[in-house]
């Protein structure tokens, strides 16, 4: 059996690909491309939520921010353990984002201006993520499945604490209830758009799809999120800002209406609200903290040094 | 189409390869007493200590562990994916106890 017979048999028999397996360059290059993506957007994410750490209402709020903050950091950093499964460093990835080489997501670059925001972005973002994240823990590369299930398991915790903040905000007084409104009515239209273009003008649906990367299309995908959580947002008495969204009893799905995929495109080419901002804010950090890295590099050398010549 | 891993002569063995003086380390769990370690992932760090901590921050954020091990990523041998045929391919259906007829009137062995 050649290589390329070996690699499709797999894939045939919905068999994971392993590290050392033949693959196409063309599915590692793709797998690289997505993970390191994916890797990227949950280290950039931690910036929106981070900005609400100190100015949470109360410890308890407090505390589970810092807990999400931190699995957002853990994310990245199993998704960039499987990324170098593929024969990429870490640190190439990393050069690669902070010299806006390669992309994170773009629901990043939406700021955070109120405490409603955090709750916006447990219940829509991380919902939405959650969707295409099921999907990808049945994704044919064995390392970015592992790293998904594990993943999924934390992310439940994420959505949930979104929605209680959601929750209690629209039982809230007036201005409560205003603050979760107006979260709701920035956040929708960007979280429907993480799914990505749609099928007819998405560019690598057919090829993930016949390598099993991708189990589901983006329209797919985003109509189960969306048949989910409009109910979710009648529950708390709130309203989807979107004039022409119905039920529709033939298909059993709910329409919607145009998503404005020009906003979409323009954030996603750098022109969102904080695109600088939040790749500014990486670079600094990463430069401004390298004498950590330096500092305990140097304390390992000099460590084996001295257990060399003990 | 080439099939092989791409890596060119001056690229070093990224499992190898000290990225900025952090080589990489592999993580075993014992979730609990009675079980066995098992890989979680791998994480980067300068010396063992710091990859013992590390991996408790990183893998056990929610008590998924009793017992940590990490070891260097390149200390690891491991099989040829190539060679798995020859190295697990051969059938030995006698090992196991369903190859065996036992008649109903002995009843459970």
């Amino acid at each position: 059996m050649t290589p390329e017979e070996r690699f499709d048999a797999l894939i045939g028999e919905d068999l994971k690909i392993e590290p050392r397996d033949p693959m196409p360059d063309a599915y590692r290059a793709t797998m690289i491309r997505q993970i390191a993506q994916h890797a990227h957007s949950e280290v950039i994410g931690m910036q929106p939520e981070g900005n609400w750490i100190t100015r949470a209402p109360s410890l308890k709020r407090k505390a589970i921010l810092i807990a999400k903050v931190q699995d957002e950091a853990g994310h990245g950093l199993y998704l960039y353990s499987a990324a170098e499964t593929l024969g990429v460093s870490r640190a190439e990835l990393v050069d690669l984002l902070h010299e806006g080489r390669q992309k994170y997501s773009s629901i990043f670059n939406y700021p955070t201006l109120t405490w409603a925001d955090i709750g916006a972005i447990g219940w829509l973002v991380d919902g939405a993520a959650i969707t295409n994240q099921v999907m990808l823990t049945r994704t044919s590369y064995g390392p970015y499945s592992r790293a998904m299930i594990r993943i999924c398991k934390e992310e439940s915790f994420h959505q949930r604490q979104g929605y209680e903040i959601m929750r209690v905000l629209s039982e809230g007084t007036d201005a409560q209830r205003a603050m979760a409104q107006d979260a709701l009515d920035r956040w929708w239209w960007p979280s429907l758009m993480m799914f990505g273009p749609p099928d007819a003008e998405s560019t690598h649906t057919v090829q993930s799809m016949a390598w099993k990367i991708k189990l589901e299309t983006n329209d797919q995908l985003r109509q189960r999120f969306i048949d989910a959580t409009v109910p979710q947002a009648e529950y708390l008495g709130l309203k989807v800002p979107d004039p022409d969204l119905a039920w529709n009893t033939e298909t059993g799905h709910y329409d919607v209406g145009p998503i404005d995929w020009d906003e979409f495109w323009s954030v996603v080419k750098g022109d969102g609200p904080c695109n600088k901002e939040r790749s500014a804010h990486k670079v600094g950090v990463w430069e401004e903290h390298a004498w950590v890295r330096e500092a305990a590099a140097a304390h390992a050398a000099k460590a084996r040094t001295a257990a060399a010549s003990a | 189409m080439s099939y092989d891993v791409p890596r060119t002569d001056d690229e070093v063995d990224p499992t190898l390869a000290g990225t900025e003086g952090s080589p990489l380390w592999e993580v075993f769990i014992r979730a609990d007493r009675g079980l066995n370690h098992v890989h979680v992932g791998s994480l980067h760090a300068p010396d063992a200590a710091t990859a013992l901590h590390h991996a408790r921050d990183v893998y056990t954020r929610r008590k998924e562990g009793v017992s940590i091990w990490v070891v260097p990523s390149s200390a690891i041998t491991a099989t040829d994916p190539h060679d798995a045929t020859d190295w697990f391919g051969s059938e030995h259906p006698y090992r196991h106890p369903t190859f065996y007829e036992i008649p109903e009137e002995v009843g459970h062995m």
